[in-house]
């Protein structure tokens, strides 16, 4: 079998680097998505018809396009239309962070939906605001219901965040092809990075489940 | 204190109230009874605009609730609310569960509301739970913290909506006995209630409602001794 891992080795430090490079906008996407979705979310279920249909578009079109398609459109697309030379970085950012951001406020929305109702009409009766209640009595309770759904979200997007290679990002996914191409040799190459977005995800579903312990000890 | 005024409330077609007036005095302790779908805990939850009516105003100390421009989410710092499922925040200790509001509504400091807070658990006879989470708590102990996470935000006016409707049979006492302190202590109370017992002993006036209307009003002995509408006589020879 034609199977070399020491060719690779000088490359190794070149590929961990694709790591911190791929966690950068992923870290930054994740925030953009869950600060944006939980902003929809609220939209979806508040008593603003406008603000609901808005929310609800939004939704169906990031939901209803590829996401590549979308990453390609803000990357290749909005330099045409505004003559904004729009960086990687930031072509990736909001691709993925506007994509993550229309299923994390259908996975919020539930979230909240799911919270009891008594527990709105007890803070009313209380004289606590919309946003108070909402900041400390409504939110921690849907999140420790949705934080599964959620984490899968993060790992999800932490995988597709390989699809920025093809607007020539230095992420991960990018550095094993340049490897692969320039060694000749591709098996190599790709499956360490596999090993590296394993790991990656790894640690992710471990913060996960120390969050979800976390937010359960009143059960 | 409450000044009730030709209160009509509609489910889209379904008229649950009808033209409900009320008058109710400080310090005064009313029970609302009657069969169930009566619209009790409609008429109940109009008083803090947990529903809002259709029809009619609502006045608490002579401010009116239901005009367009109230401040509800103020009034209702002075109207306290126990529920029939008690809805105790789940994710706060029960000392956190009564100092929740008054740290964030009245702005108390955290020591000031504390200290507050532990009078109450003493009061409500709960002063050594007050780092438990509500679910290691039983029902009774559950409405006696919700009834002290009321009292925290000093109301002048007390609604129960079916307090003891979801409790084990030995622990409504409990919960009526921090209700009867609370009775004598002058506070305004409206009470939904199935407790006949309780309606007796410490309403002093006692309202029945039957397909949302106001049937009758009067005080407990005369009421439950010789109840005038025939609706009235029905409905005690069912439950007595």
């Amino acid at each position: 079998m034609n199977l070399d891992f020491s060719q690779i080795v000088p490359y190794i430090p070149f590929m961990i680097e694709g790591i911190w490079v791929t966690l950068q906008f992923v870290i930054v996407s994740i925030l953009v998505g869950f600060i944006l979705g939980t902003v929809f979310a609220l939209f979806k279920i508040g008593k603003i018809k406008p603000l609901k249909w808005v929310a609800d578009a939004y939704t169906s079109i990031f939901r209803g396009t590829p996401l590549i398609l979308q990453l390609m459109i803000i990357y290749f697309g909005l330099p045409q239309l505004f003559g904004y030379d729009i960086s990687p970085f930031l072509s990736a950012v909001l691709a993925f962070g506007l994509n993550s951001a229309a299923y994390v406020s259908e996975i919020i929305r539930a979230g909240i939906e799911a919270v009891d109702i008594g527990q709105t009409e007890a803070s009313m009766a209380l004289g606590v605001s919309y946003r108070k209640r909402m900041i400390d009595i409504i939110l921690p309770q849907a999140l420790k219901n949705i934080l599964p759904a959620l984490m899968n979200e993060f790992i999800t997007l932490t995988k597709e965040s390989a699809i920025v290679s093809t607007i020539g990002y230095l992420d991960l996914m990018r550095r094993a092809q340049v490897v692969g191409a320039d060694l000749f040799r591709n098996f190599e190459a790709y499956l360490f990075v596999g090993l590296l977005y394993y790991l990656m995800v790894m640690t992710l579903t471990i913060i996960g489940k120390r969050l979800e312990r976390r937010l359960k000890r009143s059960d | 204190m409450i000044k009730i005024e030709y209160l009509a409330k509609s489910f889209d077609k379904n008229e649950v109230l009808q033209n409900i007036n009320l008058d109710i005095k400080k310090g005064e302790v009313v029970s609302i009874i009657g069969p169930s779908g009566s619209g009790k805990s409609t008429l109940l939850r109009c008083v803090n605009l947990l529903e809002q009516p259709t029809e009619g105003k609502i006045f608490v100390n002579g401010d009116e609730l239901t005009a367009p421009k109230a401040n509800i989410t103020k009034a209702r710092e002075k109207i306290g609310m126990v529920f029939q499922h008690f809805h105790l925040f789940p994710h706060f200790t029960v000392l956190e569960n009564i100092t929740y509001a008054p740290i964030k509504v009245k702005q108390l400091s955290k020591q000031e509301a504390q200290a507050k807070g532990r009078e109450l658990l003493e009061r409500v006879g709960l002063a050594d739970k007050e780092n438990d989470y509500p679910n290691r708590l039983s029902g009774g102990q559950k409405q006696r913290v919700a009834i002290a996470r009321a009292l925290a935000m000093e109301p002048e006016l007390m609604l129960f909506d079916e307090p003891t409707s979801a409790l084990d049979p030995e622990m409504v006492k409990e919960v009526l006995d921090v209700m009867k302190d609370l009775a004598h202590s002058g506070m305004t109370m409206l009470v939904v209630t199935h407790e006949m017992g309780f309606a007796k002993e410490v309403a002093d006036r006692v309202i029945f409602l039957d397909e949302g209307k106001l049937i009758e009003t009067g005080d407990p002995k005369t009421f439950f001794e010789r109840p005038e509408t025939a609706r009235a006589q029905d409905f005690l020879a069912k439950i007595l």
